[in-house]
């Protein structure tokens, strides 16, 4: 199953299958470790509802749900 | 291009990793109590700089800014990436964060692209071996072809090996390599590299990476070699990235790190997602409900120990009795020596940690050096104008800002904990959602609530600001978070407002000038973002560094280095504009020394009466008569630095005593807390209340001190900008006082106010839908 990072819940985990957006924050995403095939689990939501937080390749990222959007991840 | 002359010769390294990878303190112990900090050339980014010296050999280490990556997006990006590149370091020590290999080794595979000697720092070892993980960097060592000494930049193991195998490669020269695998890609790569090779370009594996990434520096750079980049990318194609060249890289990177190095880490728990410390601390300080009253009670917290004279309230609750009360203090006068330190820490209720270290520091240090110096000078035998030049120009203005040392150091002292401990990083993740509706991001709230310590540093830390506008919008706002040297204006004032005409509370006219200058952010920043400084709401892509306890050793470093920049300050440009000012007071046009008492016909006196009318509508021009001037010159003070306003005042008084005018019956102009000098003021020109507010909330909005414009003028880089940026502050600070001035005096001129702010709004409004219609 595919959905965007976006819509993940706590806990759920998922491997980057594609990276779209506009330059500077697909950049920024790549740079930070988000490309395909990599596995992130949702941990958390801030208090507000947004950003969130994930968990990548060993460490903790916060991103906003936009921008998280960008990524199209894929479920086991 | 060195600027001191005595380095030509030296061996240079650069530091260079992740933030949060132990870069500082690594630095600090390599470097020691050499370190000094200077600024990048061009920029005012801190660049700091030091000498190790246990090698045959002194080595000048350079630290460069906390990176992900070597794409130029953030100015911090280019700064490091041009500094290997242009300044060609003898060596770079790339630090890298043992417990976060992977996404460490992201920026090491982009430097070993360089043509540069490298050596790879694996540090926090410590924390990875205890939870009884191996690292096998030998194997790190074969694969990289770069040395990879194990350290630990806490506990200073392994430095000296670090630096003795740093010095070897130092001495040899090394090529760049790459790690991308992919055949085709390789093969694009290696084409444009020997492009540039005949073109004599330097660096040229790392030139033709970034240029088949298609990276904006590079494209502009090379022009030439791009050609042959978009000739192979239309014959070739990759399935899963189509075009993509960024995304194929960035992929082969980590592609190329998580085959290599899974392996040279072995780890004892499988477990990875099991809770550690860090993890249920945040589970607390991030919580749904519970996380945003916690982030407000750690910001009362702060300011109630740094600013409170009544620790926990046990005075209020408890009724405790004052040192008056109990016979200690005769007439505020302390009865012998031990009542004075006893009266730093105690009067009827316990101060706080802030205002302990400020009373002995003021009271008892500062205060009592400074009244011998002025005694000194008084009995030195000088000529009159000599001795009023040095005691009330020099010695008192380099007094009044040493006297804010201490609540800007426990301030910072504070910050430097949360940012040290990572809390300051969730703070932002908390307060994103509510930053966006301003067009912002989280990010922006360190620098601006470093504000309320000092605009300066503030204004440095917005380079963590990957958008330029936001950067500029956020670094105009700045000053309106009270600074430390502004509160002694707000305290001073209200003292005297409540003093004079028995009317509100000095705490609670403070507390709203504070609010005010919040709101004239969110306003200016509101209405600049829908304006000006349009665009996307900045990206939010940020890391979330495990939380740990600061380091003292760090945090002292960190608050001598503010503690140096400010006695610098007092000793220059302060120093420097109480002498100018002093003399514009005390000389006529036709450079006469003039006595106190005919300050009328001094130079400055004669400039401010020229500008007196101008400020009417702000209450403190025209409609004060004849003294009225002496509020256009403490702002003018101001302008050079916020400390000169009160003391100022204090200046003006004594010579306004000399008029036969003034009566300074039952006043203490010398007093520390500037209330009776404010005083003097109000009995001399009858200003009224809403002008006073008017009078604080114009210092507090308006240009700010000289180091804070030099600094705003660096980091904007832009001279349009820049003037943009004075003419804001001085349109905002006239327009908020004129509306307190006004309203304050005739409440009805607030419909006025209303319909104009409607009117403004519906245009600006109207005009962007019309913008985006088109």
């Amino acid at each position: 199953m595919e959905k965007t990072l976006d819509l993940f819940s706590p806990t759920e985990t998922g491997i980057v299958k594609t990276v779209t957006g506009e330059g500077k924050i697909k950049r920024r995403l790549f740079d930070m470790g988000i490309t395909p095939g990599a596995q992130i689990t949702m941990r958390k939501k801030a208090p507000l509802g947004d950003p969130i937080e994930v968990t990548l390749r060993g460490y903790e990222l916060t991103l906003r749900k936009t921008e998280a959007s960008c990524v199209t991840m894929e479920i086991k | 291009m060195r600027d001191d002359g005595d380095k030509i010769t030296m061996l240079t390294m650069a530091l260079a990793g992740n933030p949060n990878s132990g870069k500082t303190t690594l630095f600090n112990s390599l470097t020691g109590s050499t370190a000094h900090v200077g600024n990048w050339p061009g920029v005012t980014v801190d660049k700091k700089e030091g000498v190790y010296k246990k090698c045959p050999e002194p080595i000048a280490i350079i630290d460069l800014p906390g990176i992900y990556s070597l794409s130029p997006y953030t100015p911090e990006e280019v700064i490091a990436r041009n500094y290997i590149l242009d300044e060609q370091p003898d060596c770079v020590i790339n630090i890298v964060d043992a417990t976060n290999l992977e996404r460490n080794l992201y920026l090491t595979t982009q430097i070993l692209e360089i043509d540069v000697p490298v050596v790879i720092a694996l540090n926090m070892i410590d924390a990875v071996e205890k939870v009884g993980d191996k690292l096998d960097e030998k194997a790190l060592e074969k694969a990289l072809g770069v040395p990879v000494v194990k350290i630990s930049a806490l506990k200073e193991t392994g430095l000296d090996e670090l630096m003795a195998r740093a010095y070897e490669v130092s001495k040899r020269e090394r090529l760049g390599k790459t790690v991308i695998e992919d055949a085709a890609v390789r093969h694009l790569i290696g084409d444009v590299k020997i492009a540039l090779d005949g073109q004599n370009v330097k660096d040229p594996l790392f030139h033709a990476v970034k240029l088949v990434e298609c990276d904006s520096i590079e494209v502009e750079m090379h022009p030439s070699a791009l050609k042959t980049v978009e000739e192979f990318k239309k014959t070739h194609s990759d399935g899963i990235f189509g075009d993509d060249y960024e995304a194929l890289i960035a992929d082969a990177r980590y592609k190329y790190i998580s085959k290599n190095f899974s392996s040279v880490i072995k780890r004892k728990n499988e477990d990875r997602m099991k809770m550690t410390s860090s993890d249920k601390a945040d589970k607390v300080l991030t919580h749904k409900i519970w996380g945003i009253p916690i982030f407000l009670l750690i910001l009362f917290a702060i300011f109630h120990l740094t600013f409170s004279e009544d620790l926990l309230y046990l005075g209020a609750i408890f009724g405790l009795p004052s040192l008056e009360d109990l016979g200690l203090t005769v007439d505020g006068e302390a009865i012998n020596y031990g009542v004075r330190w006893l009266a730093c820490f105690y009067d009827g209720a316990v101060f706080s940690p802030g205002v302990i270290i400020n009373n002995i520091w003021n009271d008892m240090l500062v205060g009592e050096l400074f009244g011998f110096l002025e005694g000194l000078v008084e009995n030195s035998g000088m000529a009159d104008w000599a001795i009023g030049l040095v005691n009330n120009g020099v010695i008192e203005g380099v007094g009044s800002v040493l006297s804010f040392l201490p609540p800007i150091l426990v301030l910072f002292l504070f910050f430097s904990i949360l940012e040290d401990s990572g809390y300051m990083a969730r703070i932002a993740f908390i307060l994103d959602r509510m930053f966006r509706r301003f067009g912002l991001s989280g990010r922006a709230f360190m620098p601006m609530i470093m504000g309320f310590g000092c605009s300066v540093p503030a204004m440095i830390n917005t380079r963590t600001l990957a958008d330029d506008k936001e950067r500029t919008a956020t670094i105009r706002v700045i000053p309106f978070f009270s600074c430390g040297a502004k509160l002694p204006i707000l305290t001073a004032v209200a003292g005297a407002v409540v003093a004079v005409f028995g009317i509100g509370n000095a705490d609670v006219i403070t507390f709203s000038m504070y609010v005010l200058g919040i709101v004239a952010a969110i306003v200016s920043v509101l209405l600049m973002r829908s304006t000006t400084l349009s665009g996307e709401t900045p990206p939010f892509i940020m890391e979330l560094p495990s939380y740990h306890a600061p380091q003292f050793k760090n945090l002292m470093l960190h608050l001598w280095d503010k503690a140096k920049h400010f006695i610098k300050k007092a000793f220059t440009i302060i120093m420097a504009s109480t002498i100018i000012i002093w003399v514009l007071t005390h000389f006529s046009f036709s450079w006469q020394f003039l006595a106190d008492e005919e300050i009328n016909q001094s130079i400055l006196a004669n400039i401010s009466r020229f500008v007196q009318p101008v400020l009417t509508p702000l209450g403190f021009g025209s409609q004060l008569g004849e003294y009225g001037w002496v509020f256009v010159v403490a702002a003018v003070a101001g302008l050079i630095a916020k400390e000169n306003v009160i003391s100022t005042f204090a200046t003006l008084a004594a010579c306004l005593a000399a008029v036969a005018s003034l009566s300074l019956a039952g006043l203490d102009i010398e007093a520390e807390d500037g209330v009776d000098a404010v005083q003097a003021m109000i009995n001399a020109t009858n200003v009224t209340v809403p002008a006073l507010i008017a009078f604080i909330a114009f210092n507090m909005t308006t240009i700010p001190c000289f180091a804070a414009v030099g600094t705003a003028r660096s980091e904007l880089g832009d001279k349009k900008r820049f003037n943009g940026t004075l003419i804001f502050w001085l349109a905002s600070s006239y327009i908020i006082a004129s509306m307190i001035y006004t309203i304050g005096s005739w409440w009805w001129t607030a419909f006025i106010w209303a319909a104009v702010i409607a009117i403004v709004v519906a245009v600006i409004v109207m005009r962007n839908k019309k913008a985006a219609l088109k």
